[in-house]
């Protein structure tokens, strides 16, 4: 048989009915994630056609995007004061309830950003095609999972068939080989990634991480990785199931026992692409060579290492992203003023991030001026890092710490930005508006974010240690 | 789903390469549970000030740009987030084709479902256009060509199946479900 890659192996296992010269393959979809915000208009569409969810028990929701993450009040319970979030929050707990949908409501134990939940219950397994209307749905690839984001249209599709038309990608073996430095995090890797490829680099394709420097990772940090594959413009990323995957899904409470375990994991052992097996493209990457990263402007590929200049704007767009972040071109990043720092997203939320976070913050303060918010990914990893004491060190360095959501990364939850303020977050884009109409964005890592939160400054965290 | 097919109308020239679904529709407006109006609140940000009065330099806003149904936008168009509301709002303000030199992979399958046309040029007819806003071009999704006023033609790639549920006006949900025999079969499969 002829070599494959892992995606093809996928691909090819959850083909209802392959490509034809007139219409796409129809693929079996394993699990799909649903929250508030992309799926009411899809219920709507089920109803007037009369339409039932073919699978229920393959549908999970959540509610995270439009949710507050303000503290709960004295019922222990989250006020939700916006109106139109409080009817879609409404909306999705009628669908659920109406369609016999699993739902994690807002503040019940299992709630928290889809990303986050899906592989925190072990929903998120390897071999698997997960969907969600949401384009960071990527993140699960982490897991040798084929997951990808999609319209709402397609979710009415996967809510009623369980089945999605899909037009076969191409595929790109990002390989990073070398070992990361000191300071140099999973984000600075992604971030050096989306910067080569730029923002539509990786139109059309779906990325394979791999080499020593991936294998290296954790799986907290191979979801850093896959979850940024959408902003430099691919659907999906994957990296191979391993040992490392096998002990992170081990005992979850959704993750295969017994002998059903042993069965999966023999079927993961032979997921990962075959030697010599061909990919469309491949980018190399050196670990030993990656500095820690910071964008610069408007879209998630401009990128810099923390050291480096601005690049000099090439044309207009170029021009108009460094006008609306008010910098210029060939000055340094390192030292420039901030008036927030947001630590959160389905990027960087896990308790690997907030411990990270956290020894940077010990026994410091936050600048005066600089507001900080620490938003976990979800319930549980509230709970953990509470376990741990990790919340009095934010609030001692003088952070917020809040209920779990989606927050100032999408600022549709009173979580936001100022016009003109500038933020260090640890999210995964930098869209003009994006975290609060004006404002204006630098992504980077946890250590990077708490580093300059402290200094007030945007600051190399490597001369805090 | 309306049939689509012929499209002829006055362009509009937004040269800004990496639009994202941010600017084209801001998270704010994604809290409504339907999708009907999205339209006034299209690139709210570039088109209106914090008051929310019309920023007289946005191209959507010049008198020339109303009534146009064909967005000329630059590289990469529709980049980032997966929402739908993006095709929904272009479509609703009146939108019925987007050309670029490149569309982001989820908004174009978006587009198409939504009986927006993406269509992907290469970079001398993209110029051309650039260079001539408010120029009358037809678009036939039929002939997959896009005509200029002057007769160039240049065509352009559509998916098949896309193409054909334009023309005849099918939803690709009816299609779906009518593969039910096959999706139970698969599922069988793999439960044995
Ligand atoms: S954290 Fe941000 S990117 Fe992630 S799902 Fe929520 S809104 Fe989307």
């Amino acid at each position: 048989m002829k070599p494959r890659t892992m995606f093809q192996k996928i691909w090819e296992a959850h083909l209802v009915r392959p490509a034809s010269a007139d219409t796409p393959a129809i693929l079996y979809v394993d699990l799909h994630l649903i929250h508030e915000v992309t799926s009411p208009q899809a219920f709507t569409w089920l109803r007037e056609k009369n339409l039932k969810v073919r699978r229920p028990e393959r549908t999970v929701a959540t509610m995270d995007h439009s949710t507050p993450t303000t503290p709960r009040g004295r019922d222990g319970k989250i006020q939700v004061l916006d109106n139109a979030a409080a009817l879609q929050i409404a909306a999705l707990e009628k669908n659920c309830a109406d369609f016999g949908i699993e739902l994690h409501a807002l503040g019940s134990d299992g709630q928290g950003i889809v990303h986050v939940i899906g592989p925190e219950l072990g929903l998120t397994q390897p071999g698997a095609i997960i969907v969600c209307g949401d384009s960071h749905t990527s993140t699960h690839g982490a897991f040798g999972a084929l997951a990808f984001g999609i319209g709402t249209s397609e979710v009415s599709h996967v809510l009623a068939t369980q089945s999605l038309l899909q037009q076969p990608p191409k595929t790109l073996a990002v390989t990073i080989e070398g070992t990361l430095r000191p300071g140099v995090t999973a984000k600075d890797v992604i971030l050096a990634v989306v910067a080569r490829l730029g923002i539509g680099g990786g139109n059309g394709h779906v990325i394979e991480y791999r080499g020593s420097a991936i294998r290296a990772l954790s799986m907290e940090e191979r979801m850093t990785v896959c979850n940024m594959s959408i902003e430099a413009g691919a659907r999906a990323g994957m990296i191979a199931p391993d040992e490392t995957t096998f002990a992170y899904l081990e005992g979850r409470p959704r993750a295969p026992k017994g002998a059903a375990w042993d069965k999966a994991v023999a079927a993961w052992r032979s997921l990962p692409s075959d030697p010599g097996a061909a990919f469309d493209r491949e980018e190399k990457f050196d670990a030993d060579k990656l500095e820690p990263m910071i964008t610069y402007g408007t879209n998630p590929g401009m990128g810099i290492s923390i050291g480096g200049p601005i690049p000099a704007p090439s044309n207009a767009t170029a021009e108009k992203a460094l006008a609306y972040m008010g910098l210029t071109g060939e000055k340094k990043l390192l030292g420039h003023k901030i008036d927030v720092v947001f630590i959160g997203s389905c990027t960087n939320s896990r308790l690997s991030d907030l411990r990270a976070a956290a020894g940077i913050f010990k026994g410091r303060k936050v600048a005066e001026g600089v507001r900080v918010l620490v938003v976990p990914g979800s319930q549980a990893i509230k709970k953990a890092a509470e376990a741990e004491g990790l919340d009095r060190v934010f609030r001692e360095a003088g952070a917020d710490w809040r209920e779990a959501g989606c927050s100032m990364c999408i600022a549709m939850n009173g979580d936001q930005l100022k016009p003109g303020q500038y933020a260090v977050s640890t999210s995964n884009r930098n869209f003009e508006g994006r975290q609060g109409a004006g404002g204006r964005t630098f992504l980077a890592s946890p250590v990077t974010a708490a580093a300059s939160a402290i200094t007030g400054r945007i600051t190399d965290a490597r001369e805090m240690v | 789903m309306e049939k689509v097919n012929l499209i002829t109308s006055r362009t509009v020239v937004l040269p800004v390469e990496n639009v994202d679904t941010d600017q084209i529709i801001p998270a704010r407006f994604l809290k409504a549970t339907s999708k009907i109006g999205l339209g006034k609140n299209l690139f709210a940000d570039w088109r209106f000030d914090a008051d929310g009065k019309p920023k007289a330099d946005f191209i959507l806003n010049r008198p020339e740009a109303s009534g146009a149904a064909i967005l000329v936008a630059g590289d990469n168009f529709g980049c980032g987030s997966s929402r739908e509301h993006a095709p929904w709002a272009l479509h609703d303000y009146g939108f019925r084709a987007v050309v670029s030199t490149s569309i982001a992979d989820i908004f174009r399958n978006n587009a198409l479902k939504n009986g927006l046309i993406p269509v992907v040029v290469d970079r001398a007819v993209h110029e051309k256009l650039l260079a001539a806003p408010d120029a009358i071009v037809t678009i036939s999704v039929e002939d997959q060509t896009l005509t200029l006023a002057d007769g160039t033609r240049t065509s352009f790639p559509i998916d098949p199946f896309a193409r054909f549920c334009l023309l005849n006006g099918v939803d690709e949900l009816e299609f779906l479900l009518a593969q039910e025999p096959a999706i139970a079969a698969f599922e069988k499969s793999r439960a044995g």
